[in-house]
């Protein structure tokens, strides 16, 4: 019996363009339980980084209702986002988004500096999240200085570095070959099986997608009926 | 906060050129800043070395017109002055008229009595008191022309025509920074007695009497006083605090001072808007770094303090190095200017004042940047729409 972490219903997101309003996101439901692995598939414009910017609390509905881990986070204030934002959110980009003045060590060390974290223990956690993703030989180096696959395993440490709840992942493989791609997506299963941790996961590619538990499908902002289970 | 500041400060020196043209350009303008607020200091140097327990008489109409000699004791005679002393402005030309520098004929004992911040040795003083054809100057005078105790120091007359000398018996030192030690003293008796036989009805006339008094508060009460004395007299008096009349003087060329004035500022504006566009930059080339920072959870105010941070590390390390060089500026400046600023000293206040300039340069740069990057959209700044 799993709990279900995140719980949206009937949600809606439109955006205005001058006087046009497009729809994104029509009528929205959906949950996702703990620990669980899902990729949302869709064509582009199809709604999906919408949803998953809506769960991981970086937007908001105009209508509708999201609970991630028992809280109604489309009535928290911007402050109080942010602060849940990290706690319990951890950011993969497909671009990665390091800093790129910070070494591989200060950006995993970045989200810490918002928790009451001694110098010692911020080290403590990076550095083991670093060992994790197996770049302990590359913390001194600057982004430029890694490889894509070394960026985007930095940019999974930093996500992981917090403990969130859950890790939400924009096409984290969309920038890579296709080594560094299963590099990533293994890594990305390890973290699923291994810690437990829930992924939800924006992709293009099939192959990615087929990592998860569970596949749903975008479409014109609506969510597909069809849940796809991998296992 | 010790992160961010790590964050800022990597920021700043992420586009080393533009970095480095912007903190050459704040550099510049504080060490101009600050040359100009002390040429401003140095106008009003006369004023701020005077005593408030000394008034000045002179002539109602003008200062081109004399005073008797006789009023000296009328004016001792009032209630509250415990001694009075008098000179007259002499105006020659040394060797060139280039060279200019102030003299002034003085009742010797009385004058160096009055104004204990000229320090003589007693040697000197004795020196000077015996020699009816001496005369002391300045320190930084007699360095300016090379002049020692015991040179003839040749003197053309403009007011008092004719060619004079004097043997220089002594140099006096200030007490202070701002005591004007470019000032060449001679005695009175040497030039009324020339008068006399030049010119006897210029005889026995006085430029202004000084005018000690025993309590400051009272300088208005004491100089209606004099004044009244000689109301409806041939020489009718004003008399003033010696700041009052020194100010006077500076009043005759405020306009030059407004427009130092303004041009110091004109210059923090210009520096202001050059700051502010490199911020504005270095904040547009960051959108993205922003929104994904509050995606990690960091808050509005941490954005703003980040980019605070910034843009006052930029503005304020380039300010002191800016104050740094005002002292070599300005030393550079007086040496080439001469005797013509008696008193030229970066005054504290000026340091101050070019540090919050820095600091407001620094403050008014980052308020656009940092209200966009607190208010911009996350999404937006990721990208990440549809």
């Amino acid at each position: 019996m799993t709990n279900p972490i995140v719980e949206i219903r009937n949600l809606s997101k439109s955006y205005r363009r001058g006087d046009q309003i497009i729809p994104v996101l029509t009528d929205i439901s959906l949950t996702i339980d703990e620990g669980d692995f899902l990729a949302l598939m869709g064509p582009s414009g199809s709604g999906k980084s919408t949803l998953m910017n809506l769960i991981a609390g970086i937007d908001t509905p105009d209508s509708g209702s999201i609970r991630v881990a028992g809280v109604d986070i489309a009535a928290l204030s911007e402050s109080a986002l942010a602060a849940w934002r990290a706690n319990h959110i951890g950011f993969v980009f497909q671009f990665y988004n390091l800093m790129p003045v910070l070494t591989a060590y200060e950006n995993v060390e970045l989200p810490l500096l918002l928790t009451a974290l001694s110098r010692r223990e911020r080290k403590e956690r990076a550095e083991l999240v670093l060992d994790l993703v197996g770049l302990t030989d590359r913390m001194d180096h600057y982004p430029s200085q890694l490889s894509g696959g070394q960026q985007q395993r930095v940019a999974i440490a930093r996500a992981l570095v917090a403990d969130p709840t859950m890790i939400v992942a924009d096409e984290p493989t969309g920038d890579l070959d296709r080594v560094s791609a299963e590099e990533i997506l293994a890594l990305a299963e390890r973290l699923n099986m291994e810690l437990g941790k829930t992924i939800i996961m924006v992709t293009h590619d099939q192959r990615a997608a087929a990592k998860a538990h569970c596949i749903r499908h975008l479409d014109k902002g609506v969510l597909d009926e069809v849940v796809e289970t991998m296992d | 906060m010790l992160g961010l500041f790590r964050l800022a400060v990597r920021n700043a020196l992420r586009h080393k050129l533009r970095t480095g043209l912007t903190v050459l350009g704040i550099i510049v303008a504080t060490m101009a800043f600050g040359l100009l607020r002390t040429v401003v200091d140095a106008w009003y140097a006369g004023a701020d070395a005077t005593s408030a327990n000394r008034l000045v008489t002179r002539n109602a109409i003008s200062l081109m017109f004399d005073l008797p000699l006789s009023y000296r004791n009328k004016i001792r005679q009032a209630e509250g002055v415990e001694s009075v002393s008098y000179a007259n402005w002499f105006g020659g030309i040394y060797i060139d008229e280039k060279n200019f520098f102030p003299q002034f004929a003085i009742d010797a004992a009385s004058y160096l009595d009055l104004y204990p911040e000229y320090i003589l040795s007693e040697e000197e003083k004795r020196a000077f008191m015996r020699d009816r054809q001496g005369a002391i100057a300045g320190r930084k005078l007699a360095e300016e022309y090379g002049w020692k105790v015991g040179d003839i120091i040749p003197i053309r007359g403009t007011i008092y025509a004719g060619n004079w000398s004097f043997v220089l018996r002594g140099i006096y030192r200030g007490a202070d920074k701002k005591t004007d030690q470019t000032q060449f003293f001679f005695h009175w008796d040497n030039l009324n007695e020339t008068v006399k036989k030049r010119e006897p009805n210029r005889a026995d006339k006085v430029g202004v009497y000084i005018v000690s008094i025993r309590d400051s508060g009272r300088a208005a009460e004491i100089s209606k006083e004099i004044d009244a004395v000689f109301a409806n007299s041939l020489a009718e008096t004003l008399t003033e605090t010696e700041k009052a009349f020194q100010l006077g003087f500076v009043a005759m060329t405020e306009a030059i001072v407004i427009a130092i004035e303004i041009v110091s500022i004109v210059i923090i504006g210009i520096i202001m808007a050059v700051m502010a566009n490199t911020m504005a930059m270095s904040a547009r080339e960051r959108v993205r770094e922003y929104a994904t920072m509050k995606a990690l959870g960091f808050g509005p105010r941490h954005l703003v303090v980040l980019i605070f941070a910034e843009s006052l590390t930029i503005s304020l390390s380039a300010a002191l190095a800016g104050i740094a060089l005002i002292f070599p500026a300005a030393d550079f400046f007086a040496s080439k200017v001469g005797t013509l600023f008696p008193v030229f000293n970066v005054s504290e206040q000026t340091l101050w004042m070019a540090f919050a300039a820095a600091t407001c340069i620094g403050v008014v740069a980052a308020v656009f940047p940092a209200w966009r990057a607190a208010t911009g959209s996350i999404t937006k700044g990721l990208g990440s729409i549809g």
